[in-house]
């Protein structure tokens, strides 16, 4: 195809793709007797987002979401990447297997153990607090996987150089390895926080508690509560969307990056 | 290898200590423990607990509130003649035969479209993937108001060619349909990241060269292309699979979008246990379901690597 063509045929696409988003925020501008209204508004109105901030308690779920996402990633950073490291460089018996095992679990997705989780996040006392909210979004091997391979590609010597006398192992992880491997380490921030921001069945599996909801069971028992009174339904899903559209913004270089790099080959 | 790692205290080593590189050895491999465990554990309690404990409670009658009845295999006979479950399953294979190979098509499409430079071409990728940045329950909601009876935006769009009655979300034959096309344009761009990451790796002299030999566009791709590219599309094909299998987009579309409905058309396997789990306390028949839900997805798996030799989207 040539240039311009497929030029023309990728700007089309694209904003057919995102014209359901451009939608949703200009009618969330308009003033509620145009809601449905397919011209330009008459004017813009920031009265449904007001309405929303003030009246409904988002930024308690804003706060909670912030809590449970950044927790996450912070904490499963550093486990995985230790975890990722021994996979990849520290010798000992049964690594293949632990490897093995943990790549395993790949596929088993939350909708389809949420059930036995929740049994067991009964039985340690987990429901209906934060540790309950946090400790089960933390293990994925997804992290661990992409880490070891980029560990495997850091060369040994860089790592044995640093093996000063009595410079441990985990000296020689804290101290050379994680500094070499900050690129990967943001782009999976980028991930995890994203995918924790976003996420929604185990946070409306595991908590009754209006204190603790996070934005995304916020807003679907707004969609409940609010029912037909879309202009609020509407402003709150743009306010939870903000904070996503600012971590892609800021971090969609090493997104991407962390994306393609998925594919393995 | 570690044997000349350290030959001065070798030979001066006091009588009766281990050897160093034993010594050195252990030391490694006692932090290689360390290191592992947290992780190790979160995972063996979070994940592999929970897919073991489905296999025990599914011998039990479970009202919710700790109470456990034994019931042997009651919960696996249970499920041959629970209609709606079979409907749910109708469901969740529709929903995968459909999305597979339509969303694959579809991201490689895209792939390929903006595979090479025009202007713009990074602002173009970047607008394909936004829907994946926005959260399902936003996604849902957005689609839900855009899919509106009558008044939406999308029947006002459609009322000239005279769809404008059409109720994508409330006609039990469409519903299911609407859900794919939704999943689809959530997970197109994502998919369109992974190819594209593929399509860098194939040499462009390959394609340089079908060209001097008069290939067409089409020849290139099927003969170049496709066959280099296969690891890839392998992997988001599996990855395509399994996510449909296991409600990974589907499910918090459903929840928000339909509930399972209009007339059970759009309630799939994974909603369905979520259903007799949390809206009818059945504890145990949920559990059985999640047991054989994981076993089908261990056994599909298994075979699928068997058939492609590995997959090869490991080995280099």
């Amino acid at each position: 195809m040539p240039v311009r063509l497929r030029a023309i045929v990728g700007y089309v696409l694209a904003m057919v793709t995102v014209a359901p988003l451009v939608w949703l925020l200009v009618a969330v501008l308009r003033p509620a007797d145009e809601l449905f209204d397919v011209t330009l508004p008459s004017r813009l109105t920031l009265d449904n987002l007001l309405y929303v901030l003030t009246e409904v308690p988002i930024g308690r779920y804003m706060v909670n979401s912030a809590i449970v996402s950044v927790a996450v990633t912070v904490i499963a950073l550093v486990l995985h990447s230790m975890a990722a490291y021994a996979l990849a460089r520290l010798r000992f018996p049964g690594r293949q297997v632990i490897f093995s095992m943990i790549v395993s679990t790949l596929l088993v997705s939350l909708p389809v153990v949420l059930v036995p989780l929740f049994l067991v996040a009964k039985e340690l006392g987990l429901l209906d607090t934060y540790a309950g909210l946090i400790l089960p979004a933390i293990f994925h091997a997804f992290g661990i996987f992409l880490l070891r391979q980029y560990y495997l590609t850091i060369p040994r010597e860089l790592e044995e150089a640093a093996d000063l006398d009595g410079c441990g192992y985990f000296r020689r992880w804290w101290q050379v390895v994680v500094p070499l491997s900050r690129p990967v380490l943001a782009s999976l921030a980028v991930l995890f926080f994203l995918a924790n921001w976003n996420a929604f069945l185990w946070p409306l599996t595991a908590t009754r508690d209006p204190e603790l909801r996070v934005v995304q069971v916020g807003i679907s028992t707004l969609q409940g509560q609010y029912g037909s009174a879309w202009n609020y339904v509407l402003a709150a899903t743009v306010i939870a969307a903000v904070p996503t559209l600012v971590a892609f913004v800021l971090g969609q270089r090493r997104l991407v990056e962390a994306i393609k790099t998925s594919g393995l080959k | 290898m570690a044997t000349v790692a350290d030959p001065g205290t070798a030979v001066k080593r006091p009588p009766g200590a281990a050897p160093p590189v034993w010594n050195r050895r252990r030391r490694e491999a006692l932090a290689g423990y360390a290191f592992v465990a947290p992780d190790l554990l979160g995972l063996m309690m979070f994940v592999g607990l929970p897919m073991v404990l489905s296999l025990g409670v599914s011998l039990f009658s479970a009202d919710g509130f700790g109470g456990y009845t034994y019931v042997g295999l009651a919960n696996f006979r249970q499920m041959a003649e629970d209609t709606q479950l079979w409907q749910s399953v109708k469901v969740t294979l529709t929903y995968t035969v459909a999305f597979v190979p339509i969303g694959f098509v579809v991201s490689l499409g895209l792939a390929l479209l903006v595979r090479d430079h025009f202007p713009g071409v990074g602002l173009v990728r970047t607008m394909f993937f936004l829907p994946h940045v926005i959260s399902l329950v936003v996604v849902g909601i957005a689609w839900q108001f855009l899919l509106v009876d009558k008044q939406g935006a999308v029947a006002t769009l459609l009322r000239p060619v005279g769809l404008g009655d059409t109720s994508f979300l409330g006609d039990p034959s469409l519903a299911l349909g609407s859900l794919v096309a939704i999943s689809i344009w959530f997970l197109m761009g994502y998919n369109m990241l992974i190819l594209l990451g593929g399509l860098k790796d194939i040499p462009r002299e390959y394609e340089e060269a079908a060209g001097i030999d008069g290939a067409t566009a089409w020849q290139k791709f099927r003969h170049v292309i496709w066959p280099l590219l296969r690891p890839t599309s392998f992997f988001v094909l599996v990855n395509s699979v399994v996510g449909s299998v296991t409600g990974l987009q589907a499910f918090d579309l459903v929840y928000v979008l339909t509930q399972g409905g209009p007339a059970g058309s759009t309630s799939s396997v994974v909603f369905y246990i979520y259903q007799q789990a949390f809206t009818f306390n059945n504890y145990g028949y949920a559990a059985a379901l999640t047991t054989v839900v994981v076993g089908f997805l261990v056994a599909a798996t298994g075979t699928m690597f068997g058939l492609t030799k590995g997959g090869r989207f490991d080995a280099g």
